[in-house]
């Protein structure tokens, strides 16, 4: 089975596949993509066997980068420019939008190179090529999960010393939001990629485009901070949603918003749809523009 | 049993030439309104017959209309010259890219191995690149550790499966790559000049396990350059021009007919200046008879004849000659003989005739490449036009039993024993 098959007549001939020049939009083969996990899982362990061979530090560089990232936006954000932070300590504040945005904006980058980095392995060997950018999502998961489990440490050192932290039940809603921001990297992601294989000129757009978006999110800041006029800009934003609730679950500030939740939820699936179809058009013949 | 599993049916393949880039967009649009217009897609207008030499328009057929089909068990040559479209016939097949026009039909898992080693990572041992790559050519990980001590033993690297690979020679490299490709066990197999990779014996041990391969009733589809290899392991064969399916039939059919197809003047490469360009270029044996067979050991004589557009104080002459593998075996060149070329008037022609003498290579088929210029640079080169083949004379190889292949010279010798002292 294979994502060009096409249902024949098995009467006449029972071919496996027919490969054809083109197939209709909406067939995208996900039992194939089943039946190549063992791939996806391997991709993923060499990922990150080959990040971290040959450092000294080795998975600590995992925890160093978000941890320099939140000493810096104290000093600037905190300290230098006064923004508030919801009466939360400035470390938790920052560090945990600092992990929920790493995560997304990792799977945004890797993802949106899929084509551009692999033409060499995709111009030799078929296999279904969303395994690619999946198991980005997934090697990206592993190391979110140790960013994690990292501010949980500072989260449990406040706690300790007394800070006002009330994680609730609605803790619950954690994985959910992270499925969902995983799904927005990715989703963002494979359309970049299918479109960068044509015109170059996005490759250049992504790399700072995703920086900046980081501004447009509540990271730096509360969205209780923006005034009223702007409000809606950074709530048209599918990320502010996940990152509010992510805060607002583990440090207990704030009411979680459904109605947000729900968008930024329609906004993902939509994504994941149309990104899934232009993907799956453009991996039959990118070989010949990339 | 002769069953059809491979069926290609009115397939093309166009490619656009030139850096795709500017004018993508415009390109995309126009074929975008046409399509709405309900016309004919105009860029598939400008796409010509795909030879090396002419490039009219932007696009072009790398594959025009083929058809063939193959039953199980076959095992099929692919032949055809650079730019033939050999190579984009395999890579449709692979699934790389897809097919222009036509449908591709076909029954059966297909393993593709245009190149071994895919996705080797050279930070991960070679246990873990036998299971990366065993994945990414489609065998499951319960696949791959049920034959993983027969790869681990195919491929000879048994002591080094935990070390990185990127600190294995680059034999040890290779060998490990194709002993994974070879334990896959689909069937049809589609194998692309791999065998040109790794030493004698490593060849040897490759091409049976894809004669074993066949034999187990499997189909094969292989393309390579060297028509020995060929000849041994296919049992059909089909011969690609520019693009086109020139002919079908058995391998020996199809190789014959290529050897003698391959020598057309009007496909050959020819680079230079030509402020002095040849003419006319002939081989004859040593006594000045036209032959294109030359018995090993014997001599055998190039003439060719040039023009000078310029008047030229020197030029230098050589000759290259290659073996059916392209590789580079021998080389002549006038001033190695303290023979000059000069003071040719514009306008001049001359006859230049070598005799090499003693040939000693292998027999075989080869390719002689001429070449005309001096230190300022080429005048005219003309790859591979002149082909000629050395046979297995009595003279030269007595020996009762057949020459081994391997070789790629045989060396005249002399002999002698003593007693001990």
């Amino acid at each position: 089975m294979s994502s060009t098959l096409e249902k024949t007549d098995y009467g006449t001939d029972h071919w496996t596949m027919i490969l054809r020049p083109k197939k209709s939009l909406f067939q995208v083969n996900l039992a194939e993509l089943w039946q190549y996990r063992d791939l996806i899982s391997l991709f993923v362990r060499r990922d990150f066997v080959a990040k971290y061979k040959q450092t000294i530090l080795g998975p600590l560089w995992f925890v160093i980068q978000p941890l320099l990232t939140t000493l810096m936006f104290v000093v600037v954000f905190g300290n230098i420019a006064g923004i508030p932070t919801d009466g939360i300590p400035q470390v938790l504040f920052y560090m945990s939008g600092i992990v929920g945005w790493n995560y997304f904006s990792t799977c945004l980058n890797d993802t949106s190179q899929t084509f551009l980095k692999n033409a060499s392995i995709f111009g030799k060997v078929y296999f279904p090529r969303l395994a690619m950018p999946i198991s980005i999502v997934i090697s990206n998961l592993v190391s979110f999960i140790i960013q994690f489990l990292f501010l949980l440490c500072f989260l449990l050192y406040f706690y300790l010393k007394g800070a006002d932290i009330s994680t609730g039940v609605d803790v619950l809603l954690l994985p959910f939001l992270v499925l969902l921001i995983a799904g927005l990297g990715l989703g963002f992601g494979i359309i970049i990629s299918s479109l960068t294989t044509k015109y170059r000129d996005l490759t250049h757009l992504v790399g700072f485009g995703v920086s900046l978006w980081m501004y447009a999110t509540p990271i730096i800041y509360p969205l209780s901070e923006i005034p009223e006029r702007y409000r809606m800009f950074v709530l048209a934003n599918p990320m502010t949603p996940l990152i509010e609730t992510f805060k607002t679950v583990l440090l207990g500030v704030g009411t979680v918003n459904y109605l947000y939740l729900l968008y930024s939820l329609v906004f993902t699936i939509v994504l994941l749809i149309v990104g899934v179809l232009i993907f799956n058009k453009v991996e039959r013949t990118f070989m010949d523009t990339v | 049993m002769n069953e059809v599993v491979i069926r290609f049916e009115d397939v093309s393949k166009q490619y656009r030439l030139g850096v795709v880039g500017t004018g993508t967009l415009s390109h995309d649009l126009n074929r975008f309104f046409a399509r709405v217009r309900g016309r004919e897609d105009p860029t598939r207008k400008v796409g010509v017959a795909n030879t090396l030499r002419e490039r009219s328009g932007d696009y072009v057929w790398a594959l025009k209309d083929i058809n063939f089909s193959l039953n199980d068990g076959e095992v099929l040559g692919v032949v055809g010259k650079n730019g033939a479209g050999k190579s984009t016939l395999l890579k449709l097949l692979s699934r790389v890219t897809a097919p222009t026009t036509g449908e591709i039909k076909v029954k059966g898992r297909i393993a593709s191995l245009l190149e071994v080693g895919t996705g080797f990572h050279p930070e991960l041992t070679g246990k873990e690149n036998i299971y990366l790559n065993g994945a990414i050519l489609g065998m499951t990980k319960r696949e791959i550790t049920s034959k993983f001590e027969e790869i681990v033993e195919f491929s000879g690297v048994g002591k080094y499966v935990d070390t990185p690979v990127k600190r294995y020679s680059s034999g040890m490299y290779v060998r490990l790559a194709f002993a994974v490709a070879a334990h896959l066990e689909p069937e049809i197999l589609i194998v692309d000049e791999v065998l040109a990779v790794g030493d004698a014996e490593f060849q040897k041990k490759a091409i049976g396990k894809m004669q074993s391969v066949s034999r187990s009733g499997r189909t094969v589809l292989f393309v390579s350059h060297n028509l020995t290899a060929v000849e041994q392991l296919c049992t059909k064969g089909i011969l690609l021009q520019n693009g086109m399916l020139k002919m079908e039939g058995p391998i020996h059919d199809v190789t014959t007919a290529y050897k003698k197809s391959s020598v057309h003047e009007s496909e050959l490469k020819r680079s230079g200046t030509r402020l002095v360009e040849f003419q006319k270029y002939e081989i004859t044996d040593g006594q000045g008879r036209t032959t294109d067979e030359v018995m090993l050991g014997d001599s055998f004589r190039v003439t060719a004849s040039f023009t000078a557009k310029e008047k030229m104080d020197y030029t230098d002459m050589t000759l290259d000659i290659r073996n059916d593998a392209n590789e580079f075996i021998g080389h002549v060149t006038n001033s190695d003989d303290l023979f000059e070329i000069k003071n040719i008037e514009k306008g001049g022609q001359k006859t230049v005739s070598v005799d090499v003498k003693e040939v000693s290579f292998a027999p075989g088929t080869y390719y002689i490449s001429l070449w005309l210029g001096n230190n300022y640079g080429t005048f005219d080169y003309i790859e591979n036009c002149i082909r000629f083949s050395i046979k297995q004379g009595e003279g030269f190889i007595r020996r009762p039993y057949p020459f081994d292949k391997r070789a790629k010279a045989v060396l005249k010798s002399s002999w002698k024993i003593e007693d001990r002292r």
